[in-house]
Order: C-alpha cells, then sequence, then structure tokens
C-alpha cells in the first residue's frame, strides 16, 4: 500500500474548482448577521498554512531555511488561535428572545 | 513501512480536516448552530497539526542532522505564536475587533509567503508549473502581508490621512511590474537549471521585497471608511496563497482550506462593495472622500430640535419603532444603554425591531456582533432588505449615530457621491428622531436632506447621555402611573 499523495496538473485545477465553487454557495447562504465572525471564521480556517510551516521548517536544511520557516510557524499559529478565539468569542454572543420570554413569565 | 504510516495518517487527518472545515462553515449559516460551526472546524485543525507533527519520520535527507534543532523551533513558534494571538483574541474589545481580523489575516498571509520563500530558496520545487505557482503565491502571500498591517494601523488609527502623492499608480504599478519582472528571472534561471547570470537567492529576497514594498504602496491611499473591503480582499488573497501553497508542498488539505476562503472572501467583497456603492476597482484605485469640493444641492426646511426626555415618552406610547444604529453608537459606548432604552420600551408594549445597514460599522456585520455584545437577541436585528418596506407601516424610526445610510439623496439627488447607494428608508416613518452630537456632516461629508425634513426631530447630545434622559424620562411615568 501507498498513501502518498500526488496533485499533478489539472487534477490541481479540478481541486481548485471544485473548493472554490463549494465556498461559495456555502458562503452564500450565510445572512449578513453573522458576517463579521463568517470572515474571522474563514480567517481562522485559512490558519491551516500552519501545517504548511511545520512541513517547511522540519525540512529546513540550513540556517535561513530554519529561520524563515520559524517565522511561518509563528505567524501560521497566530492567525490560528487568534481567528479561533476571536470567532468563538463573538458566536457565544449571538441569543435568541427566548431568554426574556421567559424572565417575563415570571 | 514508517513512512506509509505517517502517510496514511497525516493523509487521513488531512482529509478529516477538510471535511469539517467546509461543514463548520456550512453550520455558520444560522445563528443558532454557528458555535458549533466554529468548534468543529478547531476540531478539524488540532487533528491536521497534531497529525502533520508525525512528519518529523519522513523529512528530506538533507534536513536529517537539523531534525532536532527543528522540532524545538516548531514547538516554540507554535507555542509563542499560539499563545500571544490566543490572549490577544480573548482580551481585545469588539469595537476593535476589524483590526484584529486584519492582524490575523497578515499573519496568514504572512506565513504563506514564508513557506514560499523555503522552498524557493531551498530549491524544493519540482518543474516550471509548481515554480511559477510557489511564486504567485509568494506574491499573493507578501502583499496580503504588507497591505493586512497597513489596514490593521490604520483601522488603528495609528495612520490617520490615507497618503497620496502626484504620479502614486504609476509608482505602484512599476513596483509591481518590477516584481513580475523578477519573478519571470527567477522561473526562467531555476527552470533552466544552467548558471545564472544573477545569484538566484539574492533575486529571491529582492523579489520578496517587492512584493511586501508593492502591498504597502496599494493600501497607503486608501481612505479608513474603505478598509472593510481591503480587509474583505486581504482575507481572499491570503486564502487563494495558502491554496497555492498547498499545491506546491502537495498538501490537499490546504488547497481546499484556502480556495475555499478565497472563494468566500471574493463574495464579502463584491457584496460589501455593492452595499457602497462602488465597484472593487473603485476602492482600490480611487481618490474617494475628496466630495468637499462637490456642488452640494440646497437643503430645504430647518432642523428643529427636541428634548432627549420628550422623544422617549412618545416611542414610550408608540406602536411600532425601529432603531438604525450607526458606528456613532459605538464610538459613544451607548450599545449597552441603548438595550436597557428598548427593553424599557418593549415591557410597555412597543414593538421595536433593530434596521442594519450592511455598511455599519467598519467592517461587514460588525454592529450585529456589537449589540449581541449588549445582549440584544438576534431575531430583533433585521438587515435592510427584510425591513426596509416596514418603515411607511412605522410611528418612529430612532436613528443613533448613522448618517449617510439614511440620507434619502442616495435615491433622489443624481449629483450627490452617495447617489444610488441602498439606504435605510427612515425618512418613509411617521416620525424620525436623530440622535446626533451636533449639527454637522456625514462620514462622506454629505448634507442630509432627511434632517430637515418636516417629520424628523433632532436630539443632540452624546448617545449615551441621550439615552440615560430617555430611560429617566420613561421610568418616571411608570413610577407616576404606579
Amino acid at each position: 500500500m501507498n498513501f502518498t499523495i500526488a496533485i499533478t496538473g489539472f487534477v490541481a485545477v479540478y481541486i481548485f474548482m471544485l473548493a472554490a465553487f463549494g465556498g461559495w454557495v456555502i458562503i452564500g447562504n450565510v445572512p449578513a448577521i453573522l458576517h463579521t465572525p463568517l470572515m474571522s471564521g474563514s480567517n481562522f480556517v485559512h490558519g491551516i498554512v500552519v501545517v504548511g510551516g511545520l512541513f517547511a521548517l522540519l525540512n529546513a536544511a540550513n540556517v535561513t531555511e530554519q529561520a524563515v520557516g520559524f517565522f511561518a510557524v509563528l505567524m501560521g499559529a497566530g492567525n490560528v488561535a487568534g481567528g479561533y478565539a476571536v470567532t468563538e468569542r463573538m458566536l457565544a454572543m449571538f441569543k435568541p428572545s427566548a431568554p426574556v420570554a421567559v424572565v417575563k413569565k415570571g | 513501512m514508517l513512512t506509509t504510516i505517517v502517510h496514511f495518517i497525516t493523509g487521513s487527518a488531512d482529509l478529516a480536516a477538510a471535511f469539517l472545515f467546509m461543514y463548520g462553515l456550512k453550520r455558520m449559516s444560522s445563528p443558532v448552530s454557528a458555535p458549533s460551526g466554529i468548534r468543529m472546524a478547531g476540531i478539524g485543525m488540532l487533528v491536521a497539526i497534531l497529525a502533520n507533527f508525525l512528519q518529523v519520520f519522513t523529512v528530506d535527507a538533507a534536513a536529517k542532522p537539523h531534525l532536532l534543532v527543528n522540532i524545538i523551533l516548531a514547538a516554540v513558534a507554535l507555542a509563542l505564536g499560539a499563545s500571544v494571538a490566543w490572549f490577544k483574541g480573548k482580551t481585545v474589545a469588539m469595537t476593535e475587533m476589524p483590526q484584529m481580523v486584519a492582524i490575523y489575516n497578515g499573519l496568514g498571509g504572512g506565513a504563506a509567503g514564508a513557506i514560499a520563500a523555503v522552498e524557493l530558496l531551498g530549491g524544493k520545487t519540482h518543474g516550471l508549473s509548481q515554480l511559477v505557482v510557489t511564486l504567485v503565491g509568494g506574491l499573493i502571500g507578501a502583499v496580503s502581508l504588507s497591505g493586512s498591517v497597513i489596514a490593521w494601523a490604520k483601522l488603528d488609527e495609528i495612520l490617520k490621512k490615507p497618503l497620496r502623492f502626484p504620479g502614486q499608480r504609476i509608482v505602484n504599478a512599476a513596483v509591481f511590474v518590477a516584481a513580475l519582472v523578477v519573478g519571470g528571472y527567477i522561473a526562467f534561471a531555476v527552470s533552466s537549471g544552467g548558471a545564472a547570470v544573477l545569484p538566484i537567492a539574492s533575486m529571491i529576497w529582492i523579489f520578496f521585497g517587492l512584493t511586501l514594498l508593492f502591498g504597502i504602496l496599494m493600501t497607503l491611499p486608501i481612505g479608513g471608511a474603505d478598509m472593510p473591503v481591503v480587509i474583505s480582499i486581504y482575507n481572499a488573497a491570503t486564502g487563494l496563497a495558502v491554496g497555492f501553497d498547498g499545491y506546491v508542498i502537495q498538501d490537499p488539505a490546504l488547497m481546499i482550506a484556502g480556495m475555499v476562503v478565497g472563494a468566500a472572501g471574493t463574495l464579502l467583497t463584491l457584496l460589501m462593495a455593492k452595499a457602497m456603492n462602488r465597484s472593487v476597482s473603485n476602492v482600490l484605485f480611487s481618490d474617494f472622500g475628496d466630495v468637499s469640493k462637490q456642488k452640494q444641492s440646497a437643503m430645504t426646511g430647518s432642523e428643529k430640535p427636541e428634548e432627549a426626555s420628550d422623544a422617549g415618552i412618545f416611542m414610550r406610547y408608540a406602536a411600532s419603532v425601529i432603531i438604525i444604529p450607526g458606528y456613532g453608537l459605538a464610538v459613544a459606548q451607548a450599545q449597552e444603554k441603548l438595550y436597557e432604552f428598548v427593553k424599557l420600551l418593549k415591557s410597555a408594549g412597543v414593538k421595536v425591531r433593530f434596521a442594519i445597514h450592511p455598511v455599519a460599522g467598519r467592517m461587514p456585520g460588525q454592529m450585529d456582533v456589537l449589540l449581541a455584545e449588549a445582549g440584544v437577541p438576534y431575531d430583533m436585528i433585521f438587515q435592510l432588505d427584510d425591513i426596509n418596506d416596514d418603515f411607511a407601516n412605522t410611528d418612529v424610526a430612532l436613528v443613533i449615530g448613522a448618517n449617510d445610510v439614511v440620507n434619502p439623496a442616495a435615491r433622489t439627488d443624481k449629483s450627490s457621491p452617495i447617489y444610488g447607494m441602498p439606504i435605510l428608508n427612515a425618512d418613509k416613518a411617521q416620525k424620525v428622531y436623530v440622535v446626533k452630537r451636533g449639527q454637522g456632516k456625514g462620514y462622506s461629508g454629505v448634507e442630509n436632506q432627511l434632517f430637515y425634513d418636516g417629520n424628523c426631530f433632532m436630539v443632540y447630545g452624546d448617545a449615551q447621555a441621550v439615552l440615560v434622559k430617555m430611560i429617566e424620562a420613561v421610568r418616571s411615568l411608570g413610577a407616576a402611573a404606579a
């Protein structure tokens, strides 16, 4: 068995096309009220770049590559952690009217 | 055998991550399921990061002697970057969210650019197509980094004025073309494989220097009011750069996540530009905001002041009120006072709703977040298209800290710079109250005919102070009745 991933030429274009289409459709359904969390949420998702940073840094073979790779991981980690923290905080604030109605009854 | 196992685990983890990202974003289409959506995306991220640490078993032969140092560096970078950003993200004020998103986005772009730089410097790309994609990814990532930093500085008001000079567009174009030429030379020199005339490593540094410079130059002349569109563009750009990096390092999770974000950012950019009645190229390449010189139609009527307490009591006895908050409300930090007033009105049986203009706040949806933070339930918050027809059947429209988004000139006055922008039809309500610091123009510098209309009354003062007076007036009424 061989699990090596090899993406070349048109396969890459197909992946890009399908992902872009999927992203467009998924985001098109998000209501305007959630646009800020959506933007920071999608911001968080591209934080997956930290995985690429890890790949670059672990395979670094000299000091220059190590230095640039270090910054790649540092910035990627900031993107991931910060993006998640603010998005979760914002989404936790959106509440429906229900609790107010309960108070009224009481 | 070990290599096969590692490939299987990282492959599966990346697949799971790609699925969870898409499913998580899908769940963000409703405030009810959105919190679980971001948690799913978070789990996907964690799984992908942990699994990819297994790559220590499959590194290149050239990196083997440095492996221990690399692992330590990776752990330090992860811990440092994550903890600082996490702490900042947990403590930042909601009003500062736009610049926070800008800076996190810049970090992602920078990471994408740095990965491209490592791949180029190490000569690790295979074939011309990978080489070109790496250069393009590096270019977009670097522009996104330096551009986002400038956007952050503008939103944080470190840079207060757009920087414009004669011949700016020619300078910008020259820097961009120079970056393309250097990039083209790198592609040619590396792919021909022969001895290059110019040293490739220095050319790579020059390439990244030029692209970073271009990001700065491109963002400097853009005004602060247009930053929402700019952040959205850079968000899409970082997505693209990440996607291209994914192709270079052969990781489909990066390709999918990057492209999904690229498409999402593009869609949001177009929505924002539409709400501002501008084209994207108009935002990027024109000197907007210089409307003071333009001739303006004369206003008819006069501004009629009204006491805050009288306005408050009038709303107490109205059947329906629609509130139009603008960024001025957030500047006055009056969201919570506003919701306190709204609760009073609601308990008196008044039907109260909030109407949000797409560009209320400094990024799309920011006003919704600020209201949610103050405790306003999301089912009281309505967007422009959903509520605009209801103004005609509404007793009172209460405008707080907003101006241009309720200016009827956008509908009627062809000479107005905001002509054609979708606006909230506050002027159609029976009565309009405008809470405002004093007489004066809006952000765009345009006079507002609404303020002079017969059904409009001005409540002058700081939004916070005005609301306190309104609350007291309505409360004293209740006390008198009891």
